[in-house]
């Protein structure tokens, strides 16, 4: 396999517009859930086999007494050893050749939701209740295929999203997370070495997100 | 806009202030942060911690309605610790001008004030003028009479302290944000602010922004790149249809209402052409007969002739002193002395402030009639909450409207940027553009009218109409080539020949004896003279690297990104910015940005100009006589506020707003019953009431009901938790929302007190979804700014209590 695809998730640019939520849902055809509001802006609540991305939204007071508001553009990490697969019987999960993506198809039904689950350290594959098939992102494969982005990516305004080849997104992680260390000393890269979908914070990962990084 | 949004990228510092950009205006932060990544500082300042205050350097909390003291604070830190930028302040603002000695200004009022009638006479709001009529001024800016001078005075009483103790903004926070700011008032910085309706939806909005106009013009931050003073206009064209005279106090391309007392053109054009002394000024307003006679012909054609006055006497005159704003109009309504209404593009049983009697007035009209592309709370007022159908006699049509992407035609934006646009899709059913339903109405009154006759029937039986697109529908093409103009005859201007018929190329070649026709002089040159239409440009190029982009779309004025931009440059034409270059002279031209006139630069005493040609003297105004309630901006509290008595002096509120007495229109200021400070904002997930963004069912399920915001603090004073229920009422209504408990807002200490405050979306209404609640501004005063009559949406006093 070639190097294959890779997004960049830089949370520093993100103002939680959920452009990339919705978008998701536009592309996908998934369904809009009946919400209620609970006291928070992040909505839905979590991922199901009908929302792939959750924007979470995460806040608290900072050391200078001032507010903090972390946005966390949730998405499948499509996993160079995607630990999703060892609940694999066949291929019911399968890694697509060309760009990495992990793929679950309708076979997923038969998948133990459990282990496949256990296997996320990302908390991320959700089931479907009437039919037992499993959903997640697809990293738009559809889209790459015919070179085009991803829809959250299309969607993004301010650059916090950005897809391409995983060495020339690579580069940039580490580019931009140099950049942020000047103002941000605990800026860094979550498990790039392990993801095709790297996010990038400017705090501690678990104030982002309890599944943040692995 | 003076700059345009992708110019936000050159600037220094980034002020959002009256504005939640990121969340508002979400593809602003694309510069924003490219902004930032270039070293920009970035500013938010707001009662709430926002999305866009999680990406910003500084952000600072204050009380709403208070902005004028908190920038007040700013002029006072920039005077005080001589951070003006003096060589613009001197030469290109009129702070070296000398006021009439008989100017004053004493405990809250400027000289002039009639108590009775709630108004000013500006006889003294006046400059010192020579025997040849011309303003004397002081360049050392020592004179205590100059505009720096009485600028200093009045500021002075706006120091950190006080002006904390109103606003509730801790003192270093103050300290943090005027010095990153006043950092741009020297020649190779940038400063700008992005402000919207958080700062025009107050009694004293109008005031707001001229506070943060005068911080501009000391620091120097007008007419440059990343400079400005910039207003974001939202996404329905809110610009074009300011331009195109929206408002009932102008015509279209901002030319006056004409009042009863001007009962001839000759009348009109006294009072609204403004003259100057001053040898440099270019006083461009002095075309103001140009374009009114221009504007005329292309109402009235034929029929407008120099001996009829180009049908000035067809135009509906305002009394004198009439206001007809929006709020002016529903009060009228909810009297039962208007018959029928239209709203177009409104929803005004959610969107205006006390929507019951909003709500009641409609009740007593004959008919309304409404477009939209879904139904909402206006056209279904009359099976609303506490409705009885019954008793409502009001017809109502509801014509099933385009979207915007079913209609072709020009949109605007805030950076004055004029896009033609085309159909993406053709309309479902039987929905029309609106456009098509005004052209048809007015065939439909012309054919009545030839019939029939009538009172008065000339103004509309010779109203210009000839906008067909031969199959019974309106040409959008057919509109805006009148916008630009045309010439009414064979013409030679300046060694060039233009012939009948042909588009006018800008507005300099209008004329006033009824040879060009333009329907809104602003708009001219958007055509060439051989009809190319430049809106529909998509050109990539940028040749000064400023990202002006000339020949993507078209722009008004004149395709001039960057307007007041001679003032970019010194008194020599050197840029002030050699990094940043907008304009350059070079000796015989200027280089750069579309040049806000030819004329040399103003060293050049024989035939150089001043740089703001707008402007009677040539320069702007840092004391600005124009508004209702003074030259100087000065802290009041809003009509509703927790402080029985304004800090500042004895003038509690504004005192040149309209007090609507009905008992509908109660209010309570300073009273127990209403502790609460409340203030209403828009979401990203919702656009306005959500009349549109309530039916998709991916932006509900993100902002699914009304949220009411408040502090830890508030929610364990009241005994709330997350996610309660809570019942929240003011003096004219109440609400129920559901409570968001949060650090992003905290209780404000304001005179040694605790004042909370909440805020609340106002993207709601009862129609649908069922569960998602109702709008805010069944809480919110009907009181408007005295300039304006913006309502006060954004600071007024409630009561929480769980429901």
């Amino acid at each position: 396999m070639s190097d294959g695809k890779s997004i960049m998730v830089d949370t520093s640019r993100c103002t939680a517009c959920r452009g990339c939520q919705v978008a998701c849902k536009q592309w996908n055809e998934l369904p809009g859930t009946k919400t209620k509001q609970t006291g928070t802006y992040q909505n839905p609540p979590d991922m199901s086999h009908e929302t792939f991305k959750v924007v979470r939204f995460a806040e608290g007071k900072a050391d200078s007494g001032k507010p903090y508001w972390y946005f966390f553009s949730d998405m499948c990490r499509h996993c160079l050893a995607p630990g999703c697969m060892e609940g694999n019987q066949k291929d019911e999960i399968v890694q697509d050749e060309k760009t990495g993506a992990v793929i679950f198809t309708p076979a997923t039904k038969k998948l133990d939701y459990k282990k496949v689950l256990n296997g996320c350290p990302y908390n991320i594959p959700r089931q479907a209740p009437k039919t037992r098939q499993l959903f997640k992102c697809t990293m738009c494969l559809d889209r790459v295929r015919a070179n085009m982005v991803p829809a959250c990516v299309l969607s993004c305004p301010t650059g916090s999203l950005v897809f391409g080849e995983r060495d020339a997104i690579l580069k940039k992680v580490e580019a931009r997370v140099a950049e942020l260390k000047q103002s941000h000393p605990k800026a860094k890269a979550l498990n790039p070495d392990d993801v095709r979908v790297i996010f990038i914070v400017t705090d501690d990962p678990e104030r982002y997100h309890k599944y943040a990084e692995a | 806009m003076t700059n345009h949004w992708i110019d936000i990228r050159n600037s220094d510092c980034i002020l959002i202030m009256g504005s939640n950009a990121a969340e508002n205006h979400p593809i602003s932060f694309k510069w924003v942060l490219r902004a930032k990544d270039k070293g920009a500082k970035v500013i938010s300042v707001d009662p709430r911690f926002t999305r866009t205050s999680a990406r910003a350097d500084i952000y600072a909390a204050l009380r709403s309605g208070t902005d004028i003291a908190f920038l007040g604070g700013m002029i006072n830190y920039i005077l005080e610790n001589n951070k003006f930028f003096h060589d613009y302040v001197v030469n290109y603002t009129n702070a070296a001008f000398l006021v009439d000695p008989r100017f004053g200004f004493n405990d809250g009022l400027f000289s002039g004030y009639d108590q009775a009638g709630r108004k000013y006479d500006k006889a003294t709001w006046v400059m010192q003028k020579d025997a040849d009529g011309v303003v004397k001024k002081d360049p050392s800016l020592s004179d205590p009479n100059c505009v720096l001078q009485l600028l200093k005075k009045h500021y002075s009483r706006y120091t950190k302290e006080k002006v904390s103790a109103i606003t509730g903004t801790p003192v270093d926070d103050l300290q943090a944000v005027y010095e990153a700011y006043s950092a741009t008032g020297v020649r190779d910085k940038a400063g700008t602010i992005m402000y919207a309706l958080g700062w025009t939806q107050h009694t004293v909005g109008t005031q707001n922004i001229r506070t943060m106009a005068i911080i501009q013009l000391l620091l120097g931050n007008i007419g440059i790149c990343g400079g400005g003073v910039n207003a974001l206009r939202g996404e329905p064209n809110v610009q074009g249809s300011t331009d195109q005279a929206i408002l009932y106090h102008i015509l279209p391309g901002y030319l006056r209402s004409p009042t009863a007392g001007m009962t001839n053109l000759q009348a009109y054009l006294d009072q609204s052409t403004p003259k100057t002394k001053e040898p440099q000024s270019v006083n461009w307003w002095g075309n103001y007969p140009k374009y009114i006679v221009s504007l005329l012909k292309s109402w009235y054609g034929e029929a407008a002739a120099p001996a009829n006055d180009f049908c000035y006497n067809y135009l509906p005159k305002l009394d004198d002193g009439q206001n007809t704003s929006i709020l002016n109009t529903f009060d009228l309504m909810f009297e039962g002395k208007l018959k029928g209404y239209i709203a177009l593009a409104q929803n005004p049983c959610c969107s205006l402030p006390n929507a019951n009697k909003v709500r009641q007035a409609l009740g007593k009209l004959d008919w309304l009639i409404h477009a939209n592309i879904f139904d909402n709370e206006t056209p279904s007022f009359w099976h609303g909450p506490g409705m009885d159908p019954k008793k409502i006699k009001t017809e109502v049509f509801l014509l099933p409207a385009a979207a915007s992407v079913e209609k072709a035609g020009s949109m605007t934006n805030s950076g004055r940027w004029v896009h033609w646009k085309y159909v993406a899709a053709a309309p479902p059913g039987d929905a029309i553009p609106v456009g098509d339903m005004i052209y048809r109405l007015v065939n439909k009154l012309k054919e009545l009218y030839q019939k029939e006759g009538g009172n008065a029937p000339e103004p509309i039986k010779d109203l210009y109409w000839d906008y067909g697109d031969g199959k019974g529908n309106l040409d959008p093409l057919a509109v805006a080539k009148v916008m630009n103009g045309y010439f009414l005859k064979d013409v030679t201007i300046a060694g060039k020949q233009y012939q009948k018929g042909q588009n006018v190329p800008g507005f300099a070649l209008l004329q006033d004896d009824g040879s060009t026709s333009s329907g809104n002089w602003l708009h001219s040159g958007m055509f060439t003279p051989d009809g190319q239409n430049l809106s529909a440009r998509r050109g990539k190029a940028d040749p000064t690297g400023l990202g002006l982009y000339p020949e993507w779309a078209w722009c008004w004025p004149v395709n001039r990104r960057i307007i007041y931009n001679r003032a970019s440059a010194d008194t020599q034409g050197k840029p002030y910015n050699p990094a940043r270059p907008l304009l350059a002279w070079t000796g015989d031209k200027w280089v750069g940005d579309v040049p806000d006139g030819p004329w040399p630069p103003m060293a050049d005493k024989e035939k150089g100009k001043l740089p703001f040609i707008m402007k009677p003297d040539g320069v702007s105004s840092i004391f600005g006589p124009g508004l209702a309630e003074g030259p100087f901006p000065e802290h009041y509290e809003p009509l509703e506020s927790p402080l029985a008595a304004n800090p500042m002096s004895s003038q509690r509120i504004n005192p040149a707003v309209k007090i609507f007495k009905g008992q509908i229109d109660a209010f309570a200021s300073a009273d127990e019953r209403f502790p609460t400070v409340c203030s209403t904002y828009t979401c990203t997930e919702h656009w306005c009431t959500g009349s549109g963004t309530r039916w998709m069912s991916w932006l509900t399920e993100a902002m699914p009901q009304v949220y009411l915001e408040m502090s830890q603090e508030f929610a364990a004073m009241k005994g709330l938790k997350n996610g309660d229920k809570v019942k929240i009422a003011s003096a004219r209504g109440q609400l129920e929302a559901v409570a968001m408990v949060t650090v992003r807002l905290r209780p404000f200490k304001v005179q040694g007190k605790e004042v909370h405050q909440v805020g609340l979306t106002f993207n709601y209404g009862w129609r649908y979804p069922k569960d998602c609640g109702d709008s805010a501004n069944l809480l919110t005063p009907m009181v408007g700014d005295a300039n304006t009559m913006a309502p006060e949406y954004k600071a007024f006093m409630v009561s929480v209590s769980k429901a």
